[in-house]
């Protein structure tokens, strides 16, 4: 299958008053054509700057090396001219908090019609008659009144659907959604949950989810990238991560859902300590100071297992039908280069 | 049985709106909490569920007299607070504490972690010792698990739930004896918000706290309460005891969100939605649909659902629920062998 978006050894370092913190080491993945791929990990995982770096939407003081390519485009050599024709149009995105990623002061006509005016050279008639049936396909009742409206006029959840509806009118190839549902009740984010596994049968679209919450995407992911203080840990198959985790991280992860389908009723499953300060990285394996099952040689670099299915782990427990592609002696490029 | 610390009665609260243009203005009005009624036990906790804008966090202010209820009674200990001058209130303060849902906006920025924890001190005990502050903050970072060697840090320097833990230990400074969380675990991520649950649960049982603990997920109240109410639209539609409420809820609104928390498990996952039904969004708070608020939405209504409005009513086994048929439906949920 051909790989839509392949991404190379991604670094992200920002400039602080209090020196480089690297948010984002050697991350590597492809994305297939009408793949979804779901980048899992708490806060300061780097999941969100990994995206927005090959969006080149970066903070200022943030800066990005490797490559990713977008059909063997690389992304990041791109000026933004030409970034700006592949954003929106090829590549679209959704950012988690719907009630701040809309105008307050534009009708959701506005700007949804600009989006087509602008990529697709409709004229405005088109572009609302596009808008409209947009609007219908992510099912808001009622479409050609209620694109007249302002965004304070729908609820969260429609606002969220506007948004997935700005994200589809390009038709893109890739949509990219960060943490859509997670500013919204349980029970708009299964109705979001279920419109996107939809569109995501009806179209070719490729997918990439980007949650904290493990649960948010069993039922629609593929394949699913855990993400630790900046690097992979765990990749496989949703199916794969779900019944047949590896690293103690992602097992802690699965713990930590409160489940209503089990009867138990005990304590409920923490990963213990916080996410670790980007400044002060612990040596040797980055999750050991909360990890369950953390021994002596955890305090050096833990290699990372592959196995020919794609599947990684980076750990020094041995991964289940898998040999190690990186050994341990050998330092990371991240240090190579530094 | 002991007397409840905390009775709620038929409280209500409602705002006043507008609409229209500058000339056509008219006053609307909003009923934000509608007549609810509940008692609370020393070490019992109360799970509020609902979804946004169904008045949990407007009824949690309101037990506080952080807003005037237009109706009803908080007895707290035998006394009306609602009958309170501000003054008075403050006083009461001391024993009803709150810990709110953004723990990162809920602390000054500009201040220590160990002036915020103090500060509740200063402001009720302005006599007491300086170094006795410092010993009771450093005791009570200890409690809620924050190391007392960061109590000269500001907030940035903490994680969303070592925050949290500020928040609690602020909440908890002065000994209170009634505890409201609302939606203390929703800002923070899956894996940390069982660390909170956890410790919510321990300091209840080693302090004796009643306790209100506010979610819009029902997955979240369930490992922490004692029994649970579920609100819709400012009315309670069910309030049931824990482990017969997980087993089977009584009323459909209920049930609808059981169903929309996700599971971890793809197979399941696919199995369950399958079967979820719950549609569209609560209607407008200003256009309340006559007979069961939640008919609209409810697939096993009937005629009757539309004409009356269902009464909350009392179960033989002690349970509440607000729906015509609660007897005749059975919700019960499967629960897969634990493993």
């Amino acid at each position: 299958m051909a790989a839509l978006l392949k991404v190379k050894n991604l670094e992200v370092a920002f400039d602080t008053p209090d020196g480089e913190v690297k948010a984002v080491n050697g991350m590597a993945f492809e994305l297939a054509e009408g793949e979804t791929l779901a980048i899992v990990g708490e806060s300061g995982a780097g999941k969100s700057q990994m995206v927005l770096a090959f969006m080149g939407l970066l903070a200022e003081n943030g800066h990005v090396t490797g490559e990713a390519l977008f059909r063997d485009r690389d992304l990041l050599k791109m000026k933004p001219r030409e970034l700006n024709e592949i954003r929106g149009k090829h590549i679209a995105m959704i950012f988690q908090d719907p009630m701040t990623s809309l105008n307050p002061f534009l009708t959701i006509e506005k700007q949804m019609a600009e989006v087509v005016m602008h990529h697709q050279g409709l004229r405005r008639d088109e572009a609302r008659e596009h808008a409209v049936e947009m609007l219908r396909a992510v099912r808001i009742p009622d479409p050609e009144e209620r694109i007249k409206q302002y965004p304070h006029e729908y609820s969260g959840g429609m606002r969220q659907r506007v948004m997935i509806a700005i994200g589809l009118l390009c038709e893109p190839e890739i949509l990219i959604a960060d943490e859509p549902s997670t500013a919204l009740d349980v029970t708009v984010q299964a109705q979001i949950t279920e419109l996107v596994s939809e569109l995501r049968k009806q179209t070719r679209m490729s997918l990439i989810l980007i949650t904290h919450d493990l649960a948010a995407v069993a039922e629609i992911a593929d394949r699913i990238i855990v993400m630790y203080a900046g690097e992979a840990v765990e990749t496989g198959s949703v199916d794969d991560i779900f019944y047949r985790p590896q690293h103690p991280y992602t097992r802690g992860l699965l713990a930590s859902v409160p489940r209503l389908d089990r009867a138990s009723d005990d304590e409920l499953q923490a990963i213990p300590g916080n996410p670790p300060n980007l400044q002060d990285l612990p040596e040797g394996c980055r999750f050991r100071d909360r990890c369950t099952e953390a021994m002596d040689q955890c305090v050096n670099r833990p290699p990372v297992w592959g196995a020919e299915d794609g599947r990684t782990s980076r750990c020094f427990l041995p991964m289940e039908g898998g040999e190690i592609v990186v050994e341990t002696v050998e330092p990371v490029a991240a240090e190579e280069a530094g | 049985m002991s007397k409840p610390v905390l009775r709620v009665q038929d409280l209500a609260v409602t705002f006043t709106g507008f609409t229209g243009g500058i000339f056509t203005r008219r006053e609307r009005q909003l009923r934000a909490v509608d007549g609810i009624s509940f008692d609370l036990h020393a070490g019992e906790t109360l799970g509020v569920v609902g979804e946004s804008g169904s008045g949990k966090s407007t009824l949690a202010r309101a037990i506080l007299g952080l807003v005037k209820p237009g109706r009803g009674r908080v007895m707290w200990r035998g006394e009306d607070l609602t009958a309170l001058d501000e003054e008075e209130l403050r006083q009461k303060r001391k024993e009803l504490q709150i810990v709110f849902q953004d723990p990162i906006a809920s602390l000054n920025p500009r201040m220590t972690a160990g002036d915020i924890i103090a500060e509740p001190l200063w402001t009720f005990y302005p006599n007491m010792a300086r170094l006795q502050v410092e010993e009771r903050t450093r005791g009570m970072m200890k409690v809620v698990g924050l190391l007392p060697n960061q109590i000269n840090r500001y907030p940035h320097e903490f994680s969303g739930g070592q925050c949290q833990r500020i928040g609690i230990a602020r909440s908890l400074v002065l000994n209170p004896k009634l505890l409201v969380c609302d939606e203390p675990v929703s800002a923070l991520d899956v894996s940390i918000q069982a660390q909170i649950i956890n410790l919510l649960k321990d300091l209840q049982k080693k302090l004796g706290l009643a306790l209100i603990f506010i979610a819009h997920d029902l997955s979240v109240v369930r490992h922490i309460s004692d029994r649970v109410m579920v609100m819709y639209m400012g009315q309670a539609m069910e309030v049931s005891e824990k482990q017969r409420l997980y087993k089977r809820p009584l009323h459909p609104y209920t049930n609808a969100l059981m169903k929309s928390v996700p599971i971890p498990d793809p197979k399941l996952a696919a199995e369950a939605r399958q079967a979820s039904w719950l549609t569209g969004d609560m209607p407008s708070p200003y256009q309340r649909p006559k007979g069961c608020i939640f008919h609209d939405r409810c697939p096993f209504r009937v005629k009757r659902c539309e004409a009356d409005v269902p009464a909350l009513r009392r179960m033989e086994n002690g349970d509440w629920v607000a729906c015509h048929r609660a007897e005749e439906l059975d919700l019960s949920i499967q629960v897969a062998a634990s493993c």
